[in-house]
């Protein structure tokens, strides 16, 4: 045994020279920093303006949602601290009624824009988020079980998704969103118009999961190492989990930051149509869709503001989305 | 004569079987869709991967199976470690057999029955560390009381095969193709089996490489009494390597011999043939005959013997019959003509 031990690792190390010396067999937590400083993907980034633009829009747009309730100067949607004696207060300006300060004006009821904002944009980042991640959910699990079984169940699951890619996701949104408000009781339906949106919006985009998921796993499932799992008389579950899972997930993080941009819009184009969230509860959307409202009477700041928010957040992710694509992807190294 | 015999005889003759295929078949349905097959009248398309093959391993004895690709090489492999079910016939393993015995035994005879594979890029998890791919097998059939016991048997085990302990927290990418194929090595070992397949373990290694990781697998042999079925087109390494060779021609086993004695008079035209073809480094300038011809289409293979359309030899008899094996000399073949392939 010692050997065959010490013969083997002479020849390994001969062998190994190369690879041996960049790696380092304990790191400190410098060296992993470093390593991480010096890695590809954090390489990309420190060298593209844009996207460090675009973290830094999107980061500050998170924070700011996040912490909406300490930010906000008022608290917009308590009927009690509301006057609407300052209604229609230009940005900038001071309100008729109470002599407060409105940075970015006030709307019809006098609630402040930028309070508002602040509390649709966390609306309307919760939604997409949570949209998202159900539709990831969904389509890797489908995608993960279509491409690992094959046969009937494959075709099944994938012609299922294909029906839906022919409907414009808006319109799937729709259906699913008017299907599930019908069979909710009314007098819940403020409560779970929140609940419907997520459910729809992530059903009407798990194609994309599924379909990205599947053709990795099949390619994946033929790889040795899924045998000698087999061998081991691993589950198919355990295969899918442990052993598939971990090597399809690099695609979905870059659709998922993609689709988050398109949840977002998705939610803004519902709540903008009147069938998102409510007016009492307002996203983005729904601040869009009373703004529009004034837009002709001069008011132009109820519409504005919560637009170019919108804007701010769907052009940022999208664009942390496409560089993520191009990062992830050897091809374009 | 004898003493000719018992010099060409394999010296593992006396040791018992632990593998036993018997008359084992592999069909493979490769029809088009079904209606593709109605409206344009097709028939069903049967290949018929591996036709009867039998042989048996002895206990610690390496046995090779050569032939050229699409021969049922890796079909016998897979039926053999019970990830493809055979459609005739079976493979006991010390006496059970994988696809028929319940979950219980089945765990029991699986721990004694591992792989080394091909490539050993595809046949690591590039997402798990190496100490992780090695313990796999441990705890999959809970050979280890705890993590603790579990970390120490992957240390030995990378020990013997020439790694440090300190790879154990490694990704696969950080190793080179002979390093990667010692991990594999190590998780074939994990679960103390017998029985090793070995899928052309070699192939996608550097020819430096090759020769190491070849003496490792012999000294492992050697020290832990393993039997080998080494799947290979290599002859060279099949001449290092192997106890019995079994030499495959579309799906059927047309000669077994010791490895001695295929090398020295090989009875069947096919492996002849395999022979002459090998490149060696002393052929320069030498003229070989070789017969012509590609391996025939497997889902209409010439009726009789395979071999027929490429052999030397044939005759009406080779076109109809099918060859049954029988004993030459010190090889058992299938050929109606092996007494004339002599030297």
């Amino acid at each position: 045994m010692s050997k065959i031990a010490t013969k083997a690792t002479d020849v390994a190390d001969g062998v190994a020279g190369t690879s041996m010396d960049t790696v380092e067999l304990t790191p400190g937590i410098a060296a992993r920093l470093g390593s991480i400083w010096s890695s590809d993907i954090v390489w990309s980034f420190r060298h593209s303006p844009v996207t460090i633009v675009a973290a830094l829009v999107f980061t500050s747009l998170l924070l700011a949602a996040v912490f909406a309730p300490w930010i906000s100067p008022y608290t917009p949607f308590d009927p009690a601290s509301l006057n609407l004696m300052d209604g229609f207060t230009p940005p900038m300006s001071t309100g008729m009624g109470s002599g407060a300060m409105y940075w970015l004006g006030t709307d019809d009821q006098g609630r402040d824009v930028f309070s508002t904002i602040l509390y649709g944009m966390r609306l309307s980042l919760f939604i997409g988020i949570a949209a998202v991640a159900f539709a990831a959910v969904v389509g890797v699990t489908l995608g993960l079980i279509a491409g690992y079984t094959g046969g009937w169940v494959d075709a099944l699951i994938m012609r299922i998704a294909d029906i839906q890619l022919t409907f414009p996701s808006i319109m799937v949104a729709l259906l699913i969103f008017g299907i599930a408000r019908g069979l909710t009781p009314p007098e819940l339906r403020d409560q779970m118009a929140i609940w419907v949106l997520i459910l729809s919006i992530g059903l009407s985009e798990w194609v994309q999961f599924a379909r990205t998921v599947r053709g990795s796993a099949m390619v994946e499932v033929k790889k040795d190492y899924v045998q000698a799992a087999r061998l081991l008389g691993r589950k198919p579950h355990h295969i899918l989990r442990k052993h598939i899972l971990p090597n399809v997930l690099g695609p979905v993080s870059v659709i998922a930051t993609i689709y988050l941009a398109l949840a977002i819009i998705t939610e803004a184009t519902l709540s903008f149509l009147g069938v998102g969230a409510p007016p009492t509860s307002p996203s983005l959307g729904t601040l869009i869709s009373i703004g529009q409202d004034y837009l002709f009477s001069g008011e132009w700041w109820i519409l504005l503001f919560p637009s170019l928010t919108l804007l701010a957040l769907a052009l940022s992710v999208n664009l942390l989305g496409d560089w993520l694509r191009d990062a992830l992807n050897p091809k374009l190294q | 004569m004898s003493a000719v015999v018992s010099e060409f005889a394999s010296s593992t003759e006396a040791g018992q079987a632990l593998v036993e295929v018997r008359a084992l078949t592999r069909r493979f349905d490769v029809s088009s869709p079904w209606l593709n097959r109605v409206l344009q009248r097709e028939p069903r398309r049967i290949l018929t991967a591996v036709d009867d093959v039998s042989f048996d391993i002895a206990r610690g004895s390496t046995y090779a199976l050569v032939g050229e690709s699409g021969s049922g090489k890796s079909t016998i492999a897979k039926m053999v470690l019970g990830l493809l079910a055979p459609s005739a016939g079976q493979v006991l393993i010390d006496g059970s057999d994988l696809s028929r015995a319940d979950a219980a035994a089945n765990a029991n005879v699986r721990r004694r029955v591992q792989m080394i594979f091909q490539d050993p890029h595809a046949s690591l998890n590039p997402r798990w560390r190496v100490g992780d791919i090695i313990s796999e097998p441990i705890e999959a059939f809970g050979l280890a009381a705890n993590s603790g016991e579990r970390a120490d048997r992957v240390v030995e085990l990378l020990a013997q095969v020439g790694l440090s302990a300190a790879d154990a927290t490694k990704f696969p990418h950080q190793f080179s193709g002979g390093q990667k194929q010692r991990i594999g090595i190590a998780r074939a070992l994990a679960s103390n089996p017998e029985f090793i397949v070995c899928d052309e373990p070699t192939s996608a290694l550097d020819v430096s490489v090759q020769a190491q990781v070849l003496n490792l697998m012999r000294d492992l042999q050697a020290e832990l009494g393993l039997t080998y079925l080494f799947i290979t087109h290599d002859l060279s390494v099949v001449q290092y390597m192997a106890d019995e060779v079994g030499v495959l021609y579309l799906g059927r086993l047309v000669e077994t011999a010791s490895r001695e004695a295929l090398f020295a008079s090989p009875r069947h035209p096919y492996t002849r043939m395999l022979l002459e073809a090998a490149p060696r480094l002393d052929g320069f300038g030498r003229e070989h005959v070789i017969d012509g011809g590609e391996i025939p289409d497997p889902i209409n293979p010439p009726a009789g013997c395979h071999y027929h359309p490429r052999c030397p030899l044939a005759n009406a008899r080779c076109q109809s019959e099918i060859p049954l094996v029988r004993d030459v000399q010190w090889s058992r073949v299938a050929c109606h003509e092996a007494e004339h392939t002599g030297l």
